[in-house]
């Protein structure tokens, strides 16, 4: 081991913005030829570790060494230069253009464009051949799935001769299926010899596919520990720095009368796009429904009709009366008159106001209250924040003072806040969504056992989420959502995240059920 | 955590930032060879040296106040209500008529009344803009700065035609009757043998925007509606979860904004000219852009930068009269206040931040 150089070195790396320590003193090796997996919560001081790697931004102290030479990054040309690659969460593709010309843009040869192209063009064979990156080079990036959209991402860290390739989050848009489609070629990068970092909240990809596992906590490198030698339970403690339960603790549901019934729900979006197409379910009072799928198959549609941000056309009935769609009463206010409580899925840009106190923000949405208001006109501001500390206190958001703008908290205490506000309201349904996106570990276990709770209080609960763990682990029934559409429903208990994954794609339940097996190996 | 505390946020920055103004307006002062010293001493002296020099100085302030305001609260729901000058001048009409038509005993029955008046034309006025805003989605800024021109033109016409007393030879009504005259504030303070504020303009108009003042910090901070409102000026969607509709609020938060810019007309029209003429808004409705600005759209801010800008007109127009600076350099140096007031901002607080977190680092360590 002492003979090769590591492909990467830190040391000592410190980086803080304004009062803000992103980075303590961080030291680490990455050996040429492996995944080494960098883990931690949000806000660990993950993203800002590679952003100085990349050259975003610059290192108020340490020292970078690529393989074994002492290299200054100072811009991400630098970067590109020393062999880094980096495949962003949001992927940088121009959607009009060609994958061919997203992989030439910005490394083109000289002012004509022709030959680069050629020459990308006889590249980019060769690299499918080499790792099995097949890519149709003339398809248009805004035609191709996300799964095939990343690839391009990787191509062209690759066309940049990279031998260190950098993925932040990358599986947070996949499919079960497409990421282990991409593990597979990350496992074939490897074997050519590529360095590979892959950066990651979740626990179980850095099980499967990592060699070696950095934890961070608190902009500080807590261990790193080869991957054969770990557990996820050790590496959850070793994130939160306490010990979690990384499973929910529940009891079978009791589901009672139907509280939410869907029927040929259609939404039809402002470009006169179809995004919810035809949606018929039921939520019983004391029960979980999850609804399971990629993003953007129509969950948030879904949740914006029934919270009455949009409008849409079908049946919904709410403990067995119907509601409004799209008239005078289909409106947020009205919709919280009936007993609907929406936790959105964005709460930064929906679910609370970033510049209101957090006092504000627990009036938000009920602020025609009784007990808010002092008179037809004026608000009672002493009794909303009396109010939010007695929320605070139950929910133990920290910290604990009302006065503190949104924007102040983290993202577990921002979600504590939202939840704090629509659960206490006492709804007949709760309308949730990604409940845990964003949160830290410590809070999810908390949220969760919010939201499971609330269910033994005999409310229905829809819950939608991009996590299949957390579907499997909160729901008690399932439904897919794929393309506007249901693709069927599934118990817990009689199912598991390869047959989900297959129906997230496109499957039927039925074609699900058949093939478990094989289909996920295609591709 | 905020990064610098709120008093160097609300004090600091602006009081840096016009001191550096000053600092560049005495520079130019010195460039076309005057002496800046003498120039600040009598924009000092001509603008609050005196009760007369206060007169004008609140007089114009009077005028900003109303005007601050009316941006203030279009900009608290994130509407950019740049019309405040038209609102204005449809105030002037609504005043006008008001005391024109209406047979009124005494000024005290007439101020209410050419205030609902005011406020009524203006607010109709900018309805139209929020209408389209709200509904067709035109950019309130686009048209609000239309109907600035529109409101011009309608004037103009008015002003020349139906309105004028026939015989007259400018464009303006005839003078509106004796009691509905406002008391000014020589009417009002001169208890001694000697008259003080002596023939200066500022007059009760003063006393109705500082309970403007009042009741736009209510509005905004303690009703209902100004919850709504600031929350849709924060985050649309956010007001859209919540079930608050963007409909009424842009419509509500503009009839406020403009009925406020039309109450200006109380002071220039009703209380100074006491009759309609043209061009009588002098491109208030401008300033209060600047004063909105520099005040933080907070009622309070928006006093202290109005009765500065009324102390900027005073003392220039003093400085015009006494010097052989000309008026040109006057704007000149009102607009290095607003440029550094309202759109430097960052360019003093970016090193103030650094400075407050330098001083908190070696507080800690």
């Amino acid at each position: 081991m002492t003979d090769i150089a590591p492909a990467i070195e830190l040391k000592g790396i410190s980086k803080a913005f304004g009062p803000v320590q992103a980075n303590k003193d961080i030291s680490i090796r990455v050996m040429p030829g492996t995944i080494h997996g960098i883990i931690g919560e949000n806000g660990a001081g993950k993203s800002t570790l590679m952003s100085i790697l990349y050259g975003f931004y610059k290192a108020d102290k340490g020292e970078v060494f690529i393989s074994g030479r002492k290299t200054e990054i100072p811009d991400s040309q630098a970067a590109i230069a020393a062999g880094i690659g980096m495949v962003f969460q949001h992927f940088k593709l121009v959607e009009n253009f060609t994958v061919l010309e997203n992989v030439v843009l910005g490394a083109e040869d000289g002012w004509s464009l022709g030959p680069s192209l050629r020459k990308a063009r006889k590249e980019l064979i060769n690299l499918a051949d080499e790792y099995g990156l097949n890519v149709d080079p003339d398809a248009l990036i805004e035609e191709i799935g996300v799964g095939m959209q990343q690839r391009v991402e990787i191509l062209k860290a690759l066309y940049r001769q990279a031998d260190i390739l950098i993925l932040d989050e990358p599986t947070g848009v996949l499919t079960p299926a497409e990421a282990d489609q991409l593990f597979r070629i990350l496992q074939r990068l490897k074997a050519e010899g590529k360095t590979i970092i892959l950066i990651t909240h979740k626990l179980r990809e850095i099980m499967d596919v990592t060699d070696t596992v950095s934890v961070m906590r608190r902009g500080e490198m807590t261990a790193t520990v080869k991957t054969s030698e770990t557990s996820p339970q050790q590496l959850a403690e070793l994130m939160v720095g306490r010990k979690v339960l990384l499973r929910v603790d529940k009891t079978p549901a009791k589901p009672r009368e139907a509280v939410l019934e869907v029927k040929g729900l259609n939404v039809t979006d402002d470009k006169g796009v179809h995004r919810l197409k035809g949606i018929d379910l039921t939520v019983r009072a004391g029960e979980v429904l999850g609804i399971a799928g990629v993003a953007g198959n129509g969950q948030s549609e879904l949740l914006e009709v029934l919270g009455g941000i949009q409008s849409g056309e079908g049946s919904v009935k709410l403990n067995g009366a119907e509601i409004d769609l799209t008239g005078r009463h289909s409106d947020g206010q009205s919709r919280r008159a009936r007993g609907v409580a929406h936790v959105p899925e964005d709460r930064q840009r929906e679910g609370l106001i970033m510049n209101f106190a957090a006092w504000e923000n627990t009036g938000f949405g009920y602020h025609h209250d009784d007990r808010y208001n002092r008179s037809r006109l004026m608000m009672d501001n002493a009794a909303l924040r009396q109010d939010t500390e007695e929320k605070m206190d139950r929910f133990d958001v920290r910290p604990p003072n009302p006065k503190l703008a949104a924007k102040s908290f983290s993202g577990g205490n921002q979600q504590k806040i939202v939840l704090a506000r629509e659960i206490e309201r006492n709804p007949d349904l709760l309308l949730i969504g990604q409940p845990t996106r964003g949160v830290d570990i410590g809070a999810i276990e908390f949220i969760h056992q919010q939201i499971v709770a609330l269910r033994d209080q005999g409310k229905a609960i829809l819950l939608v989420s991009v996590e299949l763990e957390e579907i499997l682990a909160l729901s008690d029934r399932i439904a897919v959502m794929f393309d506007g559409q249901i693709m069927g429903e599934r118990l817990p208990d009689e199912t598991d995240e390869k047959e989900l994954g297959l129906m997230m794609a496109g499957m039927t339940r039925e074609a699900a059920a058949a093939q478990p097996q094989n289909a996920a190996q295609e591709g | 955590m905020d990064v610098i505390p709120k008093w160097a946020d609300a004090v600091l920055v602006p009081l840096i930032s016009l001191i550096l103004a000053a600092v560049l307006s005495a520079l130019v002062i010195l460039a076309i060879g005057e002496d800046p010293v003498a120039a600040a001493k009598l924009m000092v002296e001509g603008a609050v040296g005196s009760t007369y020099g206060w007169g004008y100085t609140l007089y114009y302030a009077t005028n900003f106040i109303f005007t601050g305001l009316a941006v203030s609260v279009a900009f608290h729901a994130r509407m950019f209500n740049i019309g405040g000058e038209g609102q204005a001048m449809l105030g002037g009409l609504g005043v006008a008529l008001v005391c024109l038509y209406i047979p009124f005993p005494h000024w005290a029955l007439a101020l209410p009344v050419a205030i609902i008046g005011a406020a009524a034309f203006a607010a109709i006025w900018a309805a139209i803009p929020a209408y389209l805003q709200a509904k067709r989605g035109s950019h309130i800024v686009i048209t609000t700065i239309m109907f600035n021109f529109i409101a011009a033109a309608l004037l103009n016409y008015l002003l020349v035609g139906m309105l004028k007393p026939s015989g007259a030879m400018d464009p303006a009504t005839a003078k509106f009757a004796a009691t509905t005259h406002l008391p000014t504030f020589q009417d009002l303070f001169s208890w001694g043998e000697k008259p003080v504020f002596r023939g200066a303009p500022a007059n009760v108009s003063f006393f109705v925007s500082l309970l403007a003042c009042v009741a736009v910090w209510f509005l905004i901070w303690r009703t209902r509606l100004g919850f709504e409102i600031r929350a849709y000026g924060e985050s649309e969607s956010a007001a859209k979860y919540a079930g608050i509709s963007p409909t009424k609020i842009i419509m509500i938060s503009m009839i406020i904004s403009g009925a406020l810019a039309g109450c200006m007309a109380i002071n220039n029209v009703m209380g100074e000219a006491e009759r309609l003429v043209l061009g009588s808004v002098e491109g208030a409705g401008f300033i209060g852009i600047a004063v909105a600005l520099m005040g933080r759209s907070h009622p309070l801010g928006v006093l202290l930068a109005a009765i500065l800008f009324g102390f900027l007109y005073q003392g220039g127009a003093e400085l015009a009269l006494w010097t052989n600076i000309p008026r040109e350099l006057i704007i000149v140096i009102q607009a290095l206040v607003i440029m550094f007031t309202g759109a430097l901002d960052n360019m003093i607080r970016m090193p103030l931040e650094k400075i407050f977190l330098m001083m908190r680092k070696e507080g800690a360590a």
